[in-house]
C-alpha cells in the first residue's frame, strides 16, 4: 500500500461578472491509484465578489475586467488568510481557460501566470463547465447523474461516458440565464444580487399562467422565440399582464422545457439521478420541478446552493486538482484563454 | 383492457403497450400527464402531441413514406393505437451490423426518406436512431412523431437534421461517417429547397459552436 497524498489547489475564476478565489484540499488515503479516483474533499476558502451593472443594463467585458483586476489581489490575500496557508503550501494554481468573456478571462489568467512564476508552482488550465460539474458531484455526492448545466451563457444536458462529458441536449440559440437577464432588463428589475434572483421573487407572487411558445426539438431547446414574444407582451400590454404573472409564466414554461429534455436524456441513458449546476440552478422552482420529475422516475435531484452553483473559485480548484492528480499541468505557452471551449473537449482522466 | 396489455416500454412521456386491433398486432401509446408542469401547459402539450403524431403519421403515409398505420385515436385516454412493426430499432441494427456496405446503404436509405419527408414539409422533431425501425423487409420505418410539425421553412428542416446529427454523435462511435452517408443521400439530385436546407444546416451548426460563450 502506498502512502497517503494530499493536494492543495488554488482556483481563480473570472469568466463572467463574478470573480472567485477558492482553495481546496484533496486527500487520497492510499495514494493516487487507479482504484482510488475520488479523493476526500475539504474546502479551505471560497470567496467571491460580483460586478453588478445598474438596473436595465447588461455587463460590458471591459468593465468586468476592470473589476476583476482591481479586486483579485485583495481576494487572494483574504483566501490565503482564511485557509491559514502560505504560498509555498499550494501545490498548483488552477485558472479558468474558458469558455467565457475574453477580457475578464485574460485579466485572471495573467494573475495566474504571474503567481506561477513568483511562487514557482505549476499551472492547470480548467474548463469552466467541467468545474461546475465536478463541484456539484463533490458537494452532493451524486455518482453518475445526468447533469443539467444552466447559467447566463450555457444551457446543456450532459452525461458522462468514456472519459468525456457528452452533451446530449442544449439550447439552439440563447442560454436560459441570458433569456432571464434580458427579460429582467425589459422589466427594469435590479441586477443586485442577480437579475434571475429578482425574476424568481416576482414569479413567486404570480399566479396567472399566460401561454407562451414552447419549443423542444429532440433533446434541444430554443428560447429566442419565447423571449421576443414575452418582451412584446411586456411592452405593449402592460395593463393586461402584471410583471409577476409574466415572470411566473416565463419560469413555468422554460423550466418545463428543461425538465422535459433532462428526463429524455435520463430515459436515454437509463439514469435516475439528476444534478443541476450553474447560476440558474439556484432557482428553487427549477429544483422543485426537477425533483418532481425525478421522483416519478424513482430517482433523486441533486442541487447546490448559491455558494457553489453561482460561479466561484473553488470549483476551478476542484476540477483542476483532479486533473493535476492525474499528472496534468498546463505549460506556460499553453496558458492562453479561449472564449469557446466546449464541455465535451475535456479528457476526464480522473473518472473510469 | 389495460391489464391484458403487455407494457413494452415506459418512455419519458408515454407508456407503450403491445395490443391487438381488430385481430392485428398493434401498439398502444398512452401519454401521461406530468405533475411537474402547470396543468394548463400539460394539457396543451399532451393533447397537441397526440393529435400531431396521428396527423403526421397519416401525412407520411399519404406521401409514400413508410410509417405505422394509425388505427385509432382516443383523445379522452390520450392513447394512440398504431400498427405494430416487428424489428430492431435502427440503433440496435447499427450496433449489430458488421457489413460496411449494408451499413452505408441503410444510412443512404435514411437520407432519401428524410429528404422525401422534408419535401412534403413534415418535420419529425425528434430524429434519432432509436426512432426508426428496420422492418422484416430490411426497410426503415420512422416512428415517434409526437414532436413533429408541418413547416416549409429551411430552418426547421435544418434543425431536424442537426438534431439527428447530434443524436449520432452522442450514440454512435463512428458518427461522422454514418451521418455523412445520410447527408450525402439527402442532398443527392438536390432541388433548390434541399440546397437551402443544407446551407442552413451550416448556419445552425455554427450557431452551436459560437454559442458556448460565457459561464
Amino acid at each position: 500500500m502506498s502512502s497517503p497524498r494530499t493536494i492543495i489547489a488554488l482556483g481563480l475564476e473570472g469568466s463572467a461578472n463574478k470573480l472567485g478565489v477558492g482553495i481546496v484540499k484533496h486527500t487520497y488515503p492510499s495514494g493516487i491509484t487507479a482504484s482510488e479516483l475520488a479523493p476526500q474533499y475539504e474546502e479551505l476558502a471560497n470567496i467571491r465578489d460580483t460586478y453588478n451593472p445598474p438596473a436595465g443594463h447588461g455587463f460590458q467585458p471591459r468593465d468586468v475586467a476592470a473589476h476583476h483586476r482591481a479586486l483579485i489581489l485583495p481576494l487572494l490575500d483574504k483566501a490565503l488568510a482564511q485557509a491559514k496557508l502560505q504560498p509555498q503550501d499550494i501545490d498548483c494554481i488552477c485558472f479558468t481557460k474558458g469558455p467565457g468573456m475574453g477580457a475578464p478571462l485574460q485579466s485572471v489568467a495573467l494573475v495566474a501566470r504571474t503567481l506561477s512564476q513568483l511562487w514557482n508552482k505549476p499551472l492547470v488550465g480548467t474548463n469552466h463547465c467541467v468545474g461546475h460539474i465536478e463541484m456539484g458531484r463533490a458537494i452532493t455526492g451524486a455518482q453518475n447523474p445526468v447533469v443539467l448545466y444552466v447559467s447566463g451563457g450555457n444551457t446543456q444536458v450532459i452525461a458522462y461516458s468514456q472519459q468525456t462529458y457528452r452533451i446530449f441536449g442544449e439550447t439552439l440559440d440563447i442560454a436560459i440565464g441570458n433569456c432571464l437577464d434580458r427579460f429582467a432588463r425589459v422589466l427594469k428589475l435590479p441586477n443586485d444580487p442577480s437579475p434571475g434572483y429578482n425574476i424568481e421573487q416576482y414569479a413567486k407572487k404570480g399566479s396567472k399562467y399566460i401561454p407562451l411558445p414552447y419549443t423542444v426539438k429532440g433533446m434541444d431547446v430554443s428560447f429566442s422565440g419565447i423571449l421576443s414574444f414575452i418582451e412584446q407582451l411586456a411592452k405593449t400590454q402592460k395593463d393586461k399582464y402584471s410583471a409577476e404573472d409574466l415572470c411566473y409564466s416565463l419560469q413555468e414554461t422554460m423550466f418545463a422545457m428543461l425538465v422535459e429534455i433532462t428526463e429524455r436524456a435520463m430515459a436515454h441513458i437509463n439514469s435516475s439521478e439528476v444534478l443541476v449546476v450553474g447560476g440558474v440552478g439556484c432557482n428553487v422552482r427549477l429544483q422543485e420541478m426537477m425533483g418532481e420529475m425525478a421522483k416519478e422516475r424513482g430517482g433523486n435531484v441533486f442541487a447546490t446552493d448559491m455558494r457553489y452553483c453561482i460561479d466561484n473559485g473553488i470549483m476551478i480548484a476542484q476540477a483542476g486538482a483532479l486533473a493535476f492528480a492525474r499528472g496534468e499541468t498546463t505549460k506556460m505557452q499553453d496558458t492562453w484563454i479561449t472564449q469557446r471551449f466546449r464541455t465535451d473537449q475535456v479528457h476526464v482522466a480522473w473518472r473510469d | 383492457m389495460a391489464d391484458q396489455q403487455e407494457v413494452l416500454r415506459q418512455g419519458a412521456e408515454a407508456r407503450i403497450y403491445k395490443t391487438e386491433f381488430e385481430g392485428k398486432p398493434a401498439i398502444a401509446k398512452q401519454r401521461f400527464s406530468k405533475k411537474y408542469r402547470h396543468p394548463e401547459l400539460d394539457h396543451k402539450l399532451t393533447k397537441g402531441r397526440l393529435n400531431q403524431e396521428a396527423r403526421s403519421l397519416q401525412r407520411c403515409r399519404d406521401n409514400g413514406i413508410k410509417v405505422p398505420r394509425v388505427y385509432h385515436t382516443d383523445k379522452a385516454a390520450a392513447t394512440l393505437t398504431i400498427e405494430f412493426i416487428a424489428g430492431p430499432t435502427l440503433k440496435e441494427w447499427v450496433f449489430a451490423n458488421t457489413d460496411d456496405q449494408l451499413l452505408k446503404d441503410q444510412m443512404e436509405a435514411l437520407g432519401r426518406i428524410l429528404n422525401k419527408m422534408h419535401m412534403h414539409n413534415i418535420i419529425h422533431g425528434d430524429l434519432t436512431t432509436s426512432n426508426a425501425i428496420v422492418d422484416q423487409q430490411g426497410e426503415l420505418v420512422l416512428i415517434d412523431f409526437g414532436l413533429s410539425q408541418v413547416s416549409p421553412s429551411a430552418e426547421d428542416k435544418a434543425v431536424d437534421l442537426y438534431v439527428l446529427e447530434r443524436a449520432f454523435i452522442s450514440t454512435h462511435p463512428n458518427s461522422e461517417l454514418l451521418f455523412g452517408s445520410v447527408l450525402e443521400a439527402y442532398e443527392k439530385n438536390a432541388d433548390e429547397a434541399t440546397s437551402a436546407v443544407i446551407k442552413r444546416l451550416e448556419d445552425v451548426r455554427l450557431r452551436g459552436r459560437k454559442r458556448d460563450m460565457t459561464g
